[in-house]
């Protein structure tokens, strides 16, 4: 390998699209978390001036991942995997909560959250295992083990109630499907996501009446007729899947069934849903009236009368989207979005280009799991699905949110620089 | 579709943000304005109104402070509304209700939820408003009178209502404005400017500082003082008098034109209007539809003149040189009039001239001047016209457009008025000589009427106040207004007004030591009682001003059904001008007769279902003595 001209070959135009999301992202967690006072940087007592330090942390994390050499994160994938579950199930015994999450250790005066580090160490392993060559993604064995090593570290996590963290390993999916899952997987859970939805929103009798038309309608328009048990395993099939949802949604509790309520408008008495959104729609219908005083312009950085008054709840973590809103308005916000999509499309591209299988998997999760933070996140701060609580990747205040995502990142940035070399 | 899923992916969900992100802000967004963003509290901050003072600077009105909460329905959390309502002395369902309705009136502006909270609530109430979110206290300024006069002339403050709101965005619900007299007429002058404090809010509702550093603050400024040109006492003496009778004085300084007392009977106390009692004191006053507490009768109470008008046909007789003063007119009971005749209450054969006809009030004498005025020319229309024009000039049937709040035109006729009458002459019209037929006055105007006599020709527009702090009163207040009647031609008549107080018909109301001028007058009036037109007393009508020489005050005085003038409004009126002149009362034994004696029966009369006896044939009621309950 060639010492000399290495750093040429990082990708400058994800590096370049990584900072402006970390300075525009540092600079609307000064005005969510500014208190009226004297903007004072180096207090290092408000969120915004410890997010300086993590952001000049992240400089040495970023040096340091790059000088390791590429061959170091295959190899020792496992390793990298093994430990942070083991930082995870640490939790169980040292964990410290936070807003009822069980997710961080304290360590003196920072806590350190080590869900944020495992996506990087899940998508590796994923890598790894996929692109062992004795792996076969269509044998049912290998979807299996593969399911396993996605799911522990997701029970782990939702075990310590951070539901929004767990959701995020369902973007492993696209990864798998990229590397040649069978379509039926799609299918089986794009129908799932169908059959709860209606489910929820129109009842068990019918779900079971569209289904029954639906299976009927196929059964006999096929020229092979198979036996009648396939419609009605079928048919049991998405009964108990509804029972399921119907069931599981009864006992949810009492917050995130409001929150799902609210999505579906699944109460028909507008005074109880105005009751409902009032209580557990606060955030949300705060940070929409946020983003909509922002207006097409926005107020001026600073000048967010909202933002300044901390309507928005959580806004300089969960709801900072909502302070580009007000501040930096429809032409900001729009930025953001254009600059994340770029971002996401860039290391996508760059995954298919990448010659070793390794490379291309990690790079695919890499994406995928940007791209679930970045839908969820931002569909949760303008209304469009229901609240889940997940970061907004290099926007959100927090330093083990920043360098997990900036590990996942440079770690892809760092096996695209060696692809030329991986013959 | 393997390798392009979560591209379409990426890209439909870019689209779907963008989308959103142009509904929320660029479609539902309307250019938030600072006072709809609930992150800003507006905070009005109330200035001092202005004080009114009488005209020898005796304190009349004055503030105290009051305290109002607010609601704003949007921001109301769940609260303990037991502990709320024990706080606000108000029951569970009218919370219920008051709540409701400010909703209905708009979720998220400040509607008064209780109004007037005494000190003592508010101390305990405000310790505890932190925990009830939508809700805050409002300080305001209420009136206090210092003396329980003049309620119809300093009039009273209250609440806004929907149509004020609508005419002045200044107003926000729950402001105060002034609702009659001084108060409403000076309203501007009196309220100042209200304040403006912008507060950024955090979502507790707790404010965190000013806005933008008070940027877009404004400060409030305070209102002016006003002195009126009302003597207090002047003005409690007239009220006295006026206890039990109806009606009204009007009393001006004719060198200036100032109102020195106007008083309307009956009348009630200025401070039953204030505070939590307001709205159920004025239900009541104005339900009042017989007594009309809160008519004002001497700006709106147009009646015919009677007698007193003879004095301005005798002026207009004068100056347009159809008789002199020394004429005689010989009165037999009256004057034929065309085919008719014009009765008089003269001795049959009376030669009266013109000092003698004002003296004895002689129908004869004005019938016979009022039909050479309008036959001067040959054409009764355009003397009536002529006519018309001479008594305008005094004030008399038009708007004095003053600075008092109500008023009324009155009416003087003209040609334009008998249009429809196909035939026109001076015989048809006769009763107007004698200031009845279709001639129409306040007694205000008769008031004016009276100073621009004793002033010999011109008067100043009456008006109410004599000093605005840092302001000058208004020019239209200080530059003389001439009559159409030359100032030689005053003297004579003037004269005979000192003979109605030295041999005439109020020989017994004289005054030691004042040379009083006046003019009795005793008006027909009628009531529709079970749709049948039915005669009531007379009213008891005076107008008189005094020195003789350089007139310091000029009054009418109207007591409805008092009778003939010199019973009850001249009484009154002597005893005013005593008043106002001497500082004191040497004619007790009027005074006594007028405080003993009661028309309320008098006015009970129309509405007894029973007939009734009137003027002569009555029978007065005599009343004990009232202790001394005003001042």
């Amino acid at each position: 390998m060639r010492q000399t001209d290495r750093h040429f070959k990082f990708d400058w135009v994800t590096i370049l699209l990584f900072f402006a999301l970390v300075i525009f992202g540092w600079l609307n967690i000064i005005s969510a978390s500014q208190t009226g006072e004297t903007i004072d940087y180096f207090s290092f007592s408000s969120p915004y001036s410890k997010q300086l330090i993590f952001i000049g942390l992240t400089v040495f994390l970023i040096i340091i991942i790059l000088s390791i050499d590429s061959k170091f994160y295959e190899r020792f994938s496992s390793i990298i995997y093994l430990a942070s579950l083991l930082s995870l199930a640490g939790l169980f015994l040292f964990g410290k909560s936070i807003n009822g999450a069980t997710s961080w250790y304290a360590i003196g005066p920072m806590t350190l959250q080590p869900s944020e580090f495992a996506k990087a160490a899940t998508a590796l392993a994923v890598a790894k295992y996929i692109s062992d060559l004795q792996t076969d993604i269509k044998r049912f064995e290998d979807q299996i083990r593969i399911f396993v090593i996605i799911t522990i570290p997701a029970l782990l996590i939702l075990l310590q109630k951070d539901a929004g963290s767990t959701l995020v390993y369902a973007s492993f999916f696209f990864v798998l499907y990229r590397e040649g899952l069978p379509k039926i997987y799609l299918i089986i859970g794009f129908l799932i996501i169908l059959i709860s939805i209606i489910s929820l929103k129109f009842g068990f009798l019918v779900t079971a009446i569209i289904t029954l038309i639906a299976t009927l309608a196929r059964h006999f328009t096929r020229h092979k007729r198979p036996s009648f048990l396939q419609p009605l395993l079928i048919i049991i099939t998405t009964l108990v899947i509804s029972f399921g949802v119907k069931y599981t949604f009864n006992h949810l509790p009492a917050h995130q069934k409001e929150r799902i309520t609210i999505w579906l408008s699944l109460e028909k008495d507008p005074v109880k849903l105005e009751r409902m959104k009032k209580r557990a729609a606060y955030n949300l219908n705060e940070s929409e009236k946020a983003i909509s005083a922002g207006g097409v312009k926005g107020k001026g950085f600073l000048e967010g009368t909202r933002t300044t008054g901390k309507f928005v709840p959580e806004q300089h973590t969960d709801y900072i989207f909502s302070t580009v809103g007000e501040e930096w308005g429809f032409i900001g916000s729009f930025m953001v979005v254009l600059v994340f999509i770029l971002l996401i499309l860039r290391v996508l591209h760059l995954a298919e280009l990448q010659k070793s299988q390794f490379s291309r998997v990690y790079g695919y999760s890499v994406a995928a799991i940007f791209f679930f933070h970045f839908m969820i996140n931002i569909g949760m701060v303008m209304g469009l699905i229901p609240t889940i609580g997940i970061p907004l990747p290099f926007f959100s205040y927090g330093g083990s949110g920043l360098w997990g995502f900036t590990i996942l990142l440079f770690i892809f940035i760092k096996l695209d620089s060696n692809r030329i070399n991986e013959w | 579709m393997r390798k392009i899923l979560l591209f379409l992916c990426v890209v439909f969900v870019g689209i779907v943000f963008t989308g959103r992100l142009f509904y929320l802000q660029v479609l539902s967004n309307k250019a938030e304005n600072i006072f709809d963003d609930n992150a800003i509290r507006k905070v009005y901050t109330y200035p001092k109104r202005g004080f009114v003072y009488d005209r020898n600077d005796k304190l009349l009105v004055a503030n105290q402070p009051s305290y109002d909460v607010m609601v704003i329905p949007r921001e109301v959390e769940p609260l303990d509304t037991l502990e709320f309502c024990s706080l606000l002395k108000i029951s569970k369902d009218q919370f219920i209700k008051k709540y409701n309705k400010a909703r209905r009136y708009s979720p998220r502006l400040p509607y008064v939820f209780v109004s007037h909270l005494s000190k003592e609530d508010y101390a305990i109430l405000q310790e505890k408003m932190r925990k009830y979110d939508g809700f805050y206290i409002q300080k305001r300024s209420l009136r206090q009178y210092e003396a329980s006069i003049g309620a119809n002339v300093l009039g009273d403050i209250g609440e806004v209502n929907n149509q004020d709101l609508a005419k002045d965005d200044y107003y926000k619900i729950g402001d105060l404005i002034g609702k009659q007299g001084i108060e409403a007429s000076y309203e501007k002058t009196l309220r100042g400017t209200k304040g403006i404090k912008f507060i950024q809010k955090d979502r507790f509702n707790r404010d965190i500082g000013p806005f933008k550093n008070g940027e877009y603050d404004v400060l409030s400024k305070a209102g002016k003082d006003i002195k009126t040109t009302i003597d207090a006492e002047l003005q409690s003496y007239g009220e006295k008098l006026m206890q039990n009778k109806r009606g009204g004085i009007i009393a001006i300084e004719p060198s200036t034109g100032e109102i020195l007392a106007m008083v309307a009977a009956p009348t009630y106390d200025p401070n039953d209007l204030v505070g939590r009692q307001r709205s159920k004191n004025y239900t009541k006053l104005f339900r009042d539809s017989i007594a009309k507490p809160l008519f004002n009768r001497s700006l709106q109470g147009v009646y015919e003149p009677g007698s007193p008008f003879k004095l301005v046909n005798a002026l207009i007789g004068l100056q347009e040189g159809i008789i002199s003063t020394d004429e005689t007119i010989t009165c037999y009971k009256g004057m034929k009039n065309g085919n008719s005749f014009f009765g008089c209450h003269c001795n049959y054969g009376s030669k009266n001239n013109m000092t003698k006809g004002i003296q004895e009030s002689c129908n004869a004498y004005f019938g016979t001047v009022y039909k050479r005025i309008l036959d001067k020319t040959g054409s009764a229309s355009e003397g009536i016209d002529n006519w018309s024009k001479h008594v305008k000039s005094f004030g008399l049937g038009d708007y004095l457009n003053n600075d008092l709040f109500v008023g009324q035109k009155g009416l003087i006729p003209n040609r334009a008025f008998y249009k429809k009458r196909k035939s026109f002459f001076s015989g048809n019209t006769i009763s107007n000589s004698i200031g009845q037929g279709q001639v129409q006055t306040t007694p205000i105007q008769l008031a004016n009427m009276t100073a621009a006599i004793a002033n010999r020709g011109y008067y100043y527009t009456p008006h109410i106040v004599k000093y605005i702090e840092g302001d000058a009163i208004p020019e239209q207040f200080t530059k003389p207004k001439y009559t159409s009647i030359d100032k030689q031609h005053f003297d004579p008549v003037i004269e005979g007004m000192l003979q109605v107080y030295k041999k005439g018909t109020a020989k017994y109301l004289q005054i030691p030591d004042i040379d009083i001028c006046g003019k009795t007058g005793t008006v027909e009036n009628f009531a529709i009682i079970d749709s049948v037109k039915t005669q009531l007393t007379d009213h008891s009508i005076f107008v008189a001003f005094a020195p003789k020489d350089n007139p310091k005050i000029a009054l009418a005085v109207f007591v409805e059904n008092g009778y003939f003038g010199s019973r009850f409004a001249g009484r009154i009126a002597s005893l005013m001008i005593e008043k106002y002149i001497k500082g004191e009362i040497t004619r007790k034994d009027m005074e006594d007769w007028l405080l003993t004696h009661s028309l309320e029966n008098e006015y009970a009369k129309p509405y007894s279902g029973e007939p009734f006896k009137i003027n002569r044939e009555t029978q007065l009621q005599v009343i004990p003595m009232p202790t001394n309950e005003t001042d």
